[in-house]
């Protein structure tokens, strides 16, 4: 184990170019990812909080339960659509990285979607009457608040990062882990662990952690630093 | 709602990632051990400089690579589970099935060799031994060539293993490797490919305790996938990629892939 | 702009209940141009429902509510209201003001020009840049002032807007309300606060559980209370039901 641990290190320290390859494309993946899932889960998030319309409550529910949708189920789900035997095969991007983009984005839309509601309905219980007061209608309220709860929801898409820069299922089977071209952190992991070649799994893993951590003490100062400011 | 927001989801995928359409490429399914055996890693980069074609693997078992291609989603198989492979052929999802290498199974074994195995030549008789001393012993159980082969061996050795299985035998459904550590871990039994094994580091107490018969001989094919059956193959690039293979160039390539001074894989394309 | 004022508001057999409580019961009046209307009662009366009631906030469960003149959406609003806790957005103090501004539609530079004057109106140019949510309470009440006053409402409801403050910042608070008033903007507040009412007030509609009992010029309300209630109230002996 501590060959492996020195083996590790020297490949971080040595930027060894396979390792920066894999750690590069995982961050463009899972960035790329999250972008999409923001763009698309914030303003549903907002329109669900101030919303009124019947079933609403069924369709929180289900938002928050497909939080914990199984990144394994996401990734056969997009694999079937996306295979050349399922409707949108002729788009040819299954085991490309962009297939791996679509499941991620799938996967943390309902995390960054619930999250966001949550927020948001927390909000607009605290200025409701005010902003109604003031003429604002539905729609500019709801874009009011999402700036306005612009830290929480920064955490928020940070988690949604998180989770998709860990996640191993989806992007195993949609991507097919490539070497040179699908294969990222996790999936690099997964596969020298299964090799019993651990330099290159402990090393990724380090990596992996960092950033988690990073990711995590950004989403905290961020909260600090807005309740300071702001109030 | 969900095909909608997931077609948009792809469409802005395509505009946002730079299309790797341009560049030639085709994807060959094939099995987790021949890629962990590092044999791609040293004969792609070959081809490569040779035709410009990227070949890019994806690895499974050999029934999931077989329903891969089934589906279109591979241009070229190249499998190890002949029964298998034939009823791919007879189903008409390949064009024409072409031997490609064979390397060999090995029997692995804990030390303590509580089936008193260790040694031996004869495949069948150790399986037998391993059964009456109930020793424990790991399946991939994971419809791969290897476990395909695994099974078959037991029926030659006259053992209904699905009927006479007891609590010995582990069912685990994982590859080569993750079966390996599982093996390594529970001191047990375990057929395995030479290739992974060379490359497995993480022996514990486990070694070698049968190897050389000839029924533990795994035969390689290459097929390409069947255009008139799916339009999408790229039939000129996957053509490319088995002529080569099976050419003398080719051939030769494979020979030469070593580790640690041994050859793992016995070109034999007739 | 239309000319027409939104006044009178008049108020027919209104009832508001609420989890199977009656909270306004059978309220009918009428609120006029011109004097500060303060709105008295105990708590739990039901003055804050009465007032949103009045600003459109709340629907009557029976009754009739009705404006001289209606506003049509998307333009400036004729009526605003502070609340006993102001509701400040993550902004500086000039942006909280701007933003009612531009929900009604009201462009550059006019709008910067108003923002300015009602900041100052109120005495809080000098905390225009400063994060609004980390004024003090007088302060952001102040702001509220001068967010509800920067279009000009022809009425300015205040929900007991100094309930929460001490006593210098709310003698702060009644001097900016005597100011808009006396520049012409109808007043109408509700207050627990006796002094309060006497000091700000024109008349007072008292509430007692949700009914007007009665309705008096100040002077008079004070100095002879015509209802047992307002009498009971005044004496600081209202009986609690």
């Amino acid at each position: 184990m501590s060959e492996a641990l020195t083996a590790a290190l020297a490949l971080l320290v040595g930027l060894d170019a396979k390792l920066i390859e894999i750690v590069l494309l995982s961050l463009r993946v899972s960035v790329s990812a999250v972008a999409i899932a923001a763009l698309v889960g914030l303003p549903l998030g907002a329109a669900i909080a101030v919303g009124r319309f019947p079933g609403r409550q069924t369709v929180i529910v289900l938002l928050n339960a497909l939080m914990g949708l199984p990144p394994v189920v996401v990734g056969l789900l997009v694999y079937l659509l996306l295979s050349r035997a399922g409707p949108l095969g002729a788009l040819g991007i299954l085991f490309t990285p962009s297939a791996m983009v679509v499941a991620q984005a799938i996967l943390i839309l309902p995390i960054i979607a619930a999250l966001s509601r949550q927020a948001i309905e927390d909000a607009w219980r605290e200025y409701e009457e005010q902003l109604r007061s003031l003429g604002a209608g539905r729609v500019n309220a709801a874009l009011t608040l999402l700036w306005d709860t612009r830290f929480s929801l920064l955490t928020t898409i940070l988690a949604g990062f998180g989770r998709a820069a860990a996640e191993v299922g989806a992007v195993m089977i949609v991507g097919g882990n490539i070497d040179g071209v699908t294969r990222v952190m996790t999936t690099t992991i997964a596969l020298e662990t299964s090799k019993g070649d651990l330099p290159l799994a402990l090393g990724l893993g380090m990596i992996l952690i960092a950033i988690v951590i990073a990711v995590n003490a950004a989403a905290y100062l961020t909260k600090e630093l807005a309740q300071r400011r702001y109030g | 709602m969900g095909l909608i927001r997931r077609l948009l989801l792809s469409v802005a995928v395509l505009a946002a990632l730079p299309s790797l359409a341009q560049e030639r490429f085709i994807v060959v399914a094939s099995t987790t051990s021949t890629e962990q055996s590092g044999l791609f890693g040293h004969i792609l980069p070959v081809f490569q400089k040779k035709t410009g074609i990227q070949v890019r693997v994806v690895a499974l078992g050999t029934g999931q690579a077989l329903d891969l291609a089934r589906r279109g989603d591979a241009d070229v198989v190249f499998v190890h589970a002949r029964s298998a492979e034939e009823k791919f052929l007879a189903e008409g999802h390949g064009v024409r099935r072409f031997d490609v290498m064979y390397n060999d199974f090995v029997l692995i074994g804990p030390r303590a060799d509580p089936a008193k195995v260790s040694g031996g030549g004869d495949i069948l008789d150790a399986l037998k031994k391993i059964k009456a001393a109930g020793a424990p012993f790991v399946s991939r159980g994971d419809k791969s060539g290897t476990h395909i082969a695994e099974l078959d061996l037991w029926k030659l050795a006259g053992i209904d293993i699905a009927k006479d299985k007891g609590p010995w035998y582990r069912d685990t459904g994982q590859g080569m490797g993750p079966a390996l550590n599982t093996a390594a871990a529970m001191n047990a039994y375990i057929l395995a490919d030479r290739g992974t094994w060379i490359s497995f580091k993480n022996r514990g107490e486990l070694a070698i305790v049968v190897e050389g018969d000839k029924r533990l001989f795994n035969q390689y094919g290459v097929m390409l996938v069947n255009p008139a059956k799916h339009p999408n193959v790229k039939k000129d690039l996957g053509q490319a990629f088995v002529d080569w293979v099976i050419s003398t160039e080719g051939q030769k390539t494979i020979a030469e892939y070593k580790i640690g001074g041994e050859q793992l894989f016995f070109p034999n394309a007739k | 702009m239309s000319k027409t004022s939104i006044l009178p508001l008049r108020l027919a057999e209104v009832s508001f209940a609420a989890g199977g409580r009656t909270i306004i019961d059978r309220v009918s009046l009428e609120i006029e141009t011109g004097p500060s209307t303060i709105i008295l009662g105990a708590n739990g009366a039901g003055k804050s429902v009465l007032m949103r009631l009045m600003h459109g906030l709340l629907e009557p469960s029976a009754g009739h509510i009705e404006w001289n003149a209606s506003e049509r959406p998307g333009t400036p609003r004729k009526q605003a209201m502070v609340f006993q806790r102001p509701v400040m957005l993550r902004r500086s103090a000039y942006a909280n003001v701007a933003y009612a501004l531009k929900v009604a539609g009201i462009r550059e530079p006019r709008r910067g020009a108003l923002v300015r004057e009602s900041l100052e109106s109120v005495g809080l140019s000098h905390l225009a840049r400063r994060s609004a949510r980390v004024l003090s309470g007088g302060e952001q009440q102040r702001l509220a002032l001068a967010r509800a006053w920067a279009l000009h409402p022809e009425v300015l409801f205040l929900d007991e807007p100094t309930a929460s403050l001490d006593p210098s910042a709310t003698r702060e608070i009644e001097s900016v309300i005597k100011a808009f008033d006396a520049a012409g903007t109808k007043v109408v507040m509700a207050t627990h606060n006796l002094g309060q009412a006497r000091r700000l007030g024109d008349e007072i509609l008292f509430l007692d559980r949700g009914r007007l009992v009665e309705r008096a010029p100040v002077e008079e309300f004070f100095a002879k209370p015509r209802s047992a209630q307002a009498d009971a109230f005044i004496r600081g002996e209202l009986p609690w039901a």
